[in-house]
């Protein structure tokens, strides 16, 4: 029996099965996705949900609750929880009485999953629809069965009322409680989804502005939840990869003998240059795979240039990918008739993800249906990858999300999935995937490495005149996500895309009006495209920290250069105008600088300050980035120890303009870890490698923020700055990545101002700013 | 393989497994405990952390056959009755997890730290809790809740917890 859960509604017969079906789907997905043919859940095939249908987004039972199905991820920002306060609000249901499933590809809808810090900016508008929809919907059944027309119902709570008669009531449960709406939905693709019924206005939202207290928060601190780490079915073994010792090496052969000896042993798997050992428990696989014993036959040349030449090669290599400049007036003429010119070059490192529970999947063979438990972000495209992959129906193939470690962006999680898919596959049972520390650390996709080459300049009254910015970011060959022909194990297995993506560099997303700027942009690639522990991939606003960290420290320079205030600098050429659009994104900039500035108590004065005596001495630097509508200015103290080196930002005030806020807490908590997160790049993050390897493997070579960084105080100023009365309901754009840009630049800003010394490399390490300080006989 | 007989969160559970099994294998896959969670397997980040003899070890380099008998408590421990333990509801109180997949440890250092020194100062939260990493870097949250947990701990026995949203910092502009 393969029927589907909204197949079971529609059969009354099977009402009281498939409720229990479903409580249990909402409060134990794992159990729900487990429960196997006894249930008839999880038998499959699995067709896609119909996106079109009301049915496969909102479910209310005769208790009156309703249930939403939503093809997003939560990486713990408490998007699930603004998503049920936005779809409670127009569906008039109490919060309490919401609950939301997420990511389950043959559950809910296919939104993608996250990324791109959209999930309210762009998934939250269906959502809203699809619930308003269903509203209306509700309110003409209302109608009918209270006989009193609808613009004379009241609706709260999910109970109608009529407004002249109160105690005449009807509830939604009532209504159509463990029933289908049977109601046909519109829009050409997934985002454009809607019904008939319009959304509210802002003002008639209740629940958006509220700060509901995360709902998946209480089964992660007692235990309870059940991660994709938890995932466990009868029968299922555990794997470990075998990776290749250097990079480019070429696999020769395996002495299988070497591990029969391990208790439990089941299988070597290989293809190409993939390995992996299976074995009944989980240490044994860990002992097989250190156990192993293969012939790795070298490259004939060096893979890359060690981690102390990479600026070197990056900037003398040809590019792969130069695409014309963006060109706005004469840089050169302005630049040679400016009364001051700045030249500079700066420098970004290889940063990984490098999340705090290595890459990880169980995959379940039964059934000649797959299924992968996964906690990568990207349930959906994770499912159609490993279907093309394994040359298996998309429907024979679901993806159940489960909470996981995250690390924002294209992780090691793509990865594991389909190793997961192709070892149970392979030896036909279900198997357990778990990356060991040194092989994600080492093997996990990269943030790009940049170099930066820019100048500026300066005219007489001291405004910036000419802005001349290139950039060059090692980005040949990026990964996408999921891509079945770029994941690990098919790059391992030989295949390869006809033409690697050609990646890129991205130019400065300030709102800064220079009348002179050139934006110039390089992609460079190291020797080895494939094959490689340096392939990068998105991470958490893929190029924002690295380029708002060059373009907003230089500002800085040059508003030193025009001895001018640094706050004051940037609101000069943030010119504020409703008419446009650019004028209204300056005009919400200057708002959130200016917010940032007050918080913080700024006295306006160039940078450097005069450099104290004492070994502690103290700065502030300021720093801002505009990202697809959100607007972040940041502002670091810091406090430079004169005699280590060590760097500590004492104080953190980070204003934000996210438009309409869903729920300030989450929000406010999202905006806080983002920072820290840029905080960790800039003091200690740092990919090494000789010319075969990547070195830094761990939390000793690959150093991480910790507690003893932790800023004393961290403001979060949340500013919805519309200033337009024309337009004073600003909607909900996104959160996360943006707070992510800028915060490089401030701490840099802020050294400079305490120290005089400009430091133009991440990350901040002790000995760099030491090294630096002497040399500038601080 | 051999016997091995460990008392886990008040009861005695006999595991048949190599004596040099880390103890974290043996509570995820024998005993079906999730709150310890593999992080690196070289005791760097704290993710595994349980509670030996009340002090904080990383039980993904320690073999089972050195803690029998010990009494051990991991995060499904620290509830009694049903009832949180004030760290754990200065978590929720505090909203400090964003992923979460780390605070397993960082609550069960914070136990330890809390245990032995019942009201710290800063320095010594900042320092204690040092050894527990964290990705999406709670840490200012964390930090927040051990000094809201040390409060409540020190004061009528841990009876009642502030309310939730108190001491907030959210400013609308």
């Amino acid at each position: 029996m393969t029927t589907s859960r909204r197949d079971f509604i529609r059969n009354t017969g099977l009402l009281v099965v498939s409720l229990r079906a479903m409580s249990l789907a909402e409060a134990d997905p794992l159990a729900a996705a487990q429960a196997g043919p006894s249930t008839s859940l999880g038998a499959g095939p699995y067709p896609d949900p119909d996106f079109r249908q009301l049915d496969s987004w909102i479910v209310i039972r005769e208790n009156n609750t309703a249930t939403f199905y939503v093809g997003k991820t939560d990486l713990g920002q408490g998007t699930g929880t603004a998503f049920r306060q936005l779809m409670a609000d127009e569906l008039d249901m109490a919060y309490e009485n919401t609950s939301c499933v997420m990511g389950h590809t043959d559950q809910t809808v296919d939104q993608g999953g996250s990324g791109g810090s959209d999930a309210l900016q762009t998934d939250g508008w269906p959502m809203r629809r699809v619930a308003a929809e269903a509203r209306r919907v509700l309110l003409d059944m209302g109608s009918q069965r209270l006989g009193v027309p609808v613009d004379q119902l009241a609706v709260s709570a999910g109970v109608i009322t009529s407004r002249a008669e109160p105690s005449r009531r009807v509830t939604y449960g009532e209504l159509i409680g463990g029933r289908r709406f049977n109601v046909t939905l519109t829009g050409d693709q997934i985002d454009a989804t809607t019904g008939v019924a319009k959304v509210k206005p802002v003002q008639e939202l209740k629940l958006a502005g509220q700060s509901f207290p995360r709902y998946d928060i209480p089964g992660k601190v007692d235990g309870s939840a059940k991660w994709a780490v938890d995932a466990r079915v009868p029968g299922m073994v555990h794997a470990r990869n075998v990776k290749p010792p250097f990079a480019g090496a070429k696999l020769v052969s395996i002495d299988e003998a070497s591990v029969r000896n391990i208790p439990g042993f089941i299988k070597v798997v290989s293809r190409g240059n993939y390995i992996a050992v299976v074995c009944e428990r989980e240490e044994h696989a860990i002992q097989a795979a250190r156990q192993l014993k293969v012939n790795w036959q070298r490259p004939a040349t060096a893979p890359f240039p060690s981690s102390e030449n990479l600026y070197r090669y990056m900037r003398t290599a040809t590019p792969t990918f130069s695409p014309p400049p963006t060109v706005a007036g004469n840089v050169d003429t302005a630049i040679t008739g400016a009364a001051k010119v700045v030249e500079a070059e700066y420098e970004v490192p290889f940063q990984g993800h490098v999340s705090i529970g290595p890459a990880h999947a169980m995959a379940d063979p039964s059934n000649d249906q797959l299924t992968i438990y996964s906690n990568d972000m990207k349930s959906y495209g994770l499912r159609n990858g490993v279907a093309q992959f394994l040359k298996i129906p998309r429907d024979r193939v679901r993806v159940v999300w489960l909470e996981g470690p995250q690390a924002y962006g294209r992780t090691a999680a793509d990865d594991a999935g389909f190793e997961a898919a192709f070892i149970a596959k392979e030896i036909g049972r279900p198997v357990r995937v778990q990356w060991m520390r040194q092989e994600e650390t080492a093997w996990d996709t990269k943030g790009p490495a940049y170099t930066f080459r820019m100048r500026g300049g300066v005219d007489g009254q001291g405004n910036l005149a000419a802005f001349d910015y290139e950039a060059r970011a090692v980005d040949h060959n990026h990964l996408g996500y999921n891509e079945f022909d770029t994941v690990l194990i098919a790059q391992l297995a030989g295949m390869r895309k006809q033409e690697p993506a050609r990646g890129g560099a991205a130019t400065p997303s300030d709102m800064y009006v220079i009348p002179n700027r050139r934006m110039a942009t390089h992609v460079v690639s190291l020797p080895l495209v494939w094959e490689t522990p340096l392939r990068t991939g998105n991470l958490r606003d893929p190029n924002g920290p690295q380029v708002t960290f060059a373009s907003e420290s230089f500002i800085d320079e040059l508003a030193a250069a025009a001895k001018a205030d640094p706050v004051e600098f940037r609101l000069r050429m943030l010119t504020a105008s409703t008419g446009d659009d650019n004028g209204f994104k300056r005009a919400r900039s200057i708002a959130v600088v200016k917010a940032a500035a007050e918080k913080y108590g700024w006295d306006t004065r160039p940078s450097p300050k005069p450099i104290g005596n004492g070994n502690i001495l103290v700065g502030r630097g300021i720093a801002y980035a505009y990202r697809n509508q959100t607007i972040v200015a940041q502002i670091a103290e810091v406090e430079v120890n004169r005699r280590t080196g060590h760097v500590w930002v004492k104080r953190l005030v980070v204003a934000h303009d996210c438009g309409l806020v869903i729920n300030p807490q989450a929000l406010t908590r999202t905006v806080e870890g983002a920072s820290l997160h840029s905080l960790s790049r800039a003091l200690h993050e740092e990919v090494t490698f000789d010319t075969e390897k990547v070195t830094s493997v761990d939390w000793t070579s690959y150093p991480s923020l910790r507690h003893t960084d932790t800023p004393q105080t961290i403001d979060v100023v949340l500013v919805n700055g519309d200033p337009n009365p024309k337009r004073p309901d600003l909607p909900h754009y996104g959160a996360g990545e943006t707070a992510c840009k800028p915060l490089l630049a401030a701490v840099g800003n802020a050294i400079f101002d305490a120290t005089g010394v400009r430091l133009r490399r991440v990350p901040f390490r002790d000995a760099r700013v030491l090294a630096a300080l002497k040399a500038a006989r601080v | 393989m051999a016997n091995f007989t460990l008392n886990v969160n008040g009861r005695r559970q006999v595991v048949d497994v190599d004596p040099a099994t880390p103890l974290l294998y043996v509570l995820r896959n024998d005993l079906e405990l999730h709150g310890p969670r593999f992080g690196c397997g070289l005791g760097q980040c704290g993710a595994c952390t349980v509670l030996i003899r009340g002090e904080a070890v990383r039980s993904c380099t320690r073999a089972v056959s050195s803690v029998q008998g010990a009494e051990i408590t991991t995060l499904e421990g620290l509830s009694t009755d049903g009832r949180l333990h004030p760290i754990q509801q200065a978590w929720i109180d505090e909203q400090v997890p964003q992923c979460g997949f780390c605070q397993n440890g960082q609550m069960l250092t914070a136990k330890a730290l809390l245990d032995k020194n019942p009201s710290p100062s800063d320095a010594e939260i900042r320092q204690g809790m040092a050894g527990a990493l964290c990705r999406c870097m709670t840490y200012y949250r964390i930090q927040a809740a051990v000094k809201r947990a040390a409060k409540v701990m020190s004061t009528a026995g841990g009876a009642d917890s502030p309310a939730p949203g108190d001491g907030e910092k959210e400013v609308l502009a």
